[in-house]
């Protein structure tokens, strides 16, 4: 399974993590479809920790986390 | 009146009771900007370099920027200028609220205060009068109660800056509160003004805006600007609105680059409980806004019935996964005492976390604890050693209150201080962040992160996404962080509005307010001449080229657990890389760099 987690106003009418099943996902571009994210709406994109493209590939066990545009300091 | 400057600088002599008014020098005020610029020449050329921070000799200069209080995005910010207690070197603390703006309003630039009042005191300032007052009656008052009890006295339209029992007490994490709960927080800028037994400054002011831009079209052009690209940006346009800094928590914790127990780790399993999305969710009353913001960061929560500020990302990281604690009630709660002893809600709960370690280790005893145990998570710890900190009595209060260098010396264990020339680094492990590391390790004022914030481009992509693991190209981009922010904090903007603006719009800025002229390349030179003065002061004030370093512990122990795991900095490699893009040689400018810059009375120095 791939571990989606979202954050901030992406929460919004979302569950804070959701388990896909890895079929049919080759990208995590493939994961925002699924979850009817805009692509627009995620700023950061990490994959296992690490900042990615929605074009990098996903793989079954990968955690993938989702953020909208945020700062602080 | 010369755009955005008032040319005046009250000295104001607590020794004699003497207060003089000085003319500011144009000339030398273009040359720095204003606030943590001039401040810093203003203060390197007072010659108080080499004093003890906390002796009469030493001065303190609370000062404005040409835009502060201007009709411009999020501009009501104040610096205090003084040498360091806690490093030594040059402390520089900034913060917002309205204070700031009132003090422009009431006609000055700066104010520069010295020596030391025969009793407590406190500063009273109607527009351009200035008087002394006796603050016998305040003393051990809290610094909101503090603002309370001024504003009943000299009408609510006053603007109260104080110190609380930390600052009366020469604590060295004390901060100068304003407004209640916004903090000059770092560098122990507070027991400089306790030491002076100055208690508050009030200010109150008839203007209610600047009446001396140079070219008031093209201010209101450069804002106008200015407000559609933060309005436009996601982040400071809604994001931190919404949920303030506090939202650093999951995405810093999602990298691995969440230091927790004091840095032993980097990857704090339960850091969704002390996130700002649960803090939105469990605390948060409203949004909370300096003057003229129009980001609105501040959080207002409710600790335990009372509404009070609430914690940023920082205090939030360094008093929840840091002391291995997720509890965030008590965050909150934690927060607020550090606001109402005034301490600095970084270096007090960092402070924290390294005893706990000691203890850990079994370095510090449990019969030195006075019945309550530093041990990691415990809430109880927590709240009791806060309010220790904030009034010593015992040898480990006052030790702990000192600071985590202090304390693991006293210890025979330096190494377990994640500190930066004595002063506790913020929330972002340096060894999962290449860039952020540099920025640590070369900061003037000692462990910051808001020197130089690396962060924006290594982890929330602004204005561009680099890669946090590779060391290419940092070195370079965080002396431009670096110019840029002293150009920021020296106009009188609050940094977060670069997460939008860039050096064009400051630009356009400054030169409407001034009447200068200045292009983008010339405004970072004077960034760059800032970054100078203050390095030439922390020479001149016995600064070592080993002290722009990192913990051993970022250097030789690589991230033990989440998604970092096994990184390490790689600062060796990056620091000579930095020294030569900033022209200097063992830590210092060169003569050639300081003539460059203008700094020709520092050549030879």
């Amino acid at each position: 399974m791939i571990e989606v987690r979202v954050f901030a106003t992406l929460r919004q009418g979302r569950e804070k993590i959701t388990m896909l099943s890895p079929e049919g996902i080759s990208c995590a571009g493939d994961i925002l479809d699924r979850m009817r994210i805009p692509p627009a709406e995620v700023s950061i994109l990490l994959v296992n920790g690490f900042h990615q493209k929605p074009e990098a590939p996903v793989k079954d066990g990968d955690i993938v986390a989702l953020f909208p545009p945020v700062g602080g300091g | 009146m010369a755009g955005a400057y008032y040319e005046k600088i009250a000295r104001i002599n607590l020794t004699t009771g003497e207060i003089k008014v000085e003319p500011l020098d144009l000339e030398l005020a273009h040359k720095f900007i204003g606030g943590r610029g001039l401040g810093t020449k203003l203060l390197y050329d007072e010659g108080v370099a080499t004093v003890d921070p906390l002796s009469p000799e030493n001065k303190l200069i609370y000062i404005t920027g040409p835009m502060t209080g201007a009709a411009a995005p999020s501009t009501g910010r104040y610096m205090v200028v003084t040498k360091s207690p806690l490093t030594g070197m040059i402390a520089c603390s900034n913060s917002g609220g309205i204070w700031g703006s009132k003090l422009k309003y009431a006609g000055w630039d700066a104010i520069i205060v010295e020596g030391e009042a025969p009793d407590w005191t406190y500063i009273n300032i109607v527009d351009d009068k200035i008087e002394l007052l006796d603050a016998q009656e305040y003393l051990g008052v809290m610094s909101e109660a503090m603002d309370e009890k001024l504003k009943e006295k000299h009408g609510a339209d006053a603007s109260v800056l104080n110190i609380g029992p930390a600052g009366e007490k020469k604590v060295l994490l004390a901060a100068i509160m304003n407004d209640k709960d916004r903090a000059a927080g770092r560098s122990g800028v507070g027991a400089v003004m306790g030491s002076k037994k100055l208690k508050a400054i009030v200010v109150k002011a008839t203007r209610k805006n600047l009446d001396n831009i140079a070219d008031i079209d093209a201010l209101k052009q450069a804002t106008k600007n200015a407000m559609e690209v933060i309005k436009a940006n996601p982040v400071t346009g809604s994001g931190l609105r919404q949920l303030g800094t506090a939202v650093l928590v999951n995405i810093v914790n999602n990298i691995g680059a969440f230091p927790t127990k004091n840095w032993q780790k980097s990857y704090y399993d339960k850091g969704e409980d002390i996130s700002g999305e649960a803090l939105a969710e469990k605390y948060l009353v409203k949004p909370g806004a300096c003057h003229r913001c129009p980001i609105a960061c501040g959080r207002v929560v409710n600790v335990n019935g009372k509404v009070v500020g609430g914690p940023e990302y920082e205090p939030l990281w360094a008093y929840g996964g840091n002391c291995g604690n997720n509890d965030l009630n008590i965050i909150d709660e934690c927060n607020m005492l550090c606001n109402e002893y005034g301490l600095d809600a970084i270096s007090v709960p960092c402070t924290i976390a390294a005893a706990m370690e000691l203890y850990q280790r079994g370095y510090i005893k449990e019969a030195e604890c006075a019945g309550v145990p530093l041990e990691w998570g415990s809430t109880k710890a927590l709240v009791e050693w806060t309010k220790r900190m904030g009034d010593p009595k015992t040898e480990l209060d006052w030790l702990m209150s000192s600071g985590s260098a202090r304390l693991c010396e006293h210890y025979g264990h330096p190494e377990f201080s994640m500190s930066v020339k004595k002063q506790e680094m913020p929330a972002y492990d340096a060894r999962a962040i290449q860039g952020i590391g540099i920025t640590y390790a070369t900061s003037n004022r000692g462990g910051c992160h808001v020197r130089g914030y690396m962060i924006s481009p290594e982890v929330l992509g602004l204005p561009q996404q680099l890669d946090r693991t590779v060391t290419t190209d940092k070195a370079a981009w965080t002396k431009t962080f670096q110019d840029l922010t002293a150009v920021i904090d020296s106009m009188g903007h609050c940094l977060f509005t670069s997460f939008a603006m860039g050096a064009k719009e400051y630009t356009d800025l400054l030169n409407a307010a001034t009447g200068t002229s200045w292009t983008v390349e010339q405004v970072l030179e004077i960034g760059d001449r800032i970054y100078n003065i203050e390095r030439m002061f922390n020479k001149a004030a016995g600064m070592k080229p080993e002290d722009d370093r990192l913990p051993k512990r970022l250097l030789q122990e690589p991230v033990a657990n989440g998604p970092s795991t096994g990184m390490i900095s790689q600062l060796p490699l990056t620091l000579p890389q930095y020294y030569e893009a900033r022209g200097w040689v063992n830590a210092f400018p060169t003569d050639e760099t300081l003539k460059k810059l203008g700094l020709d009375e520092c050549v030879g120095k």
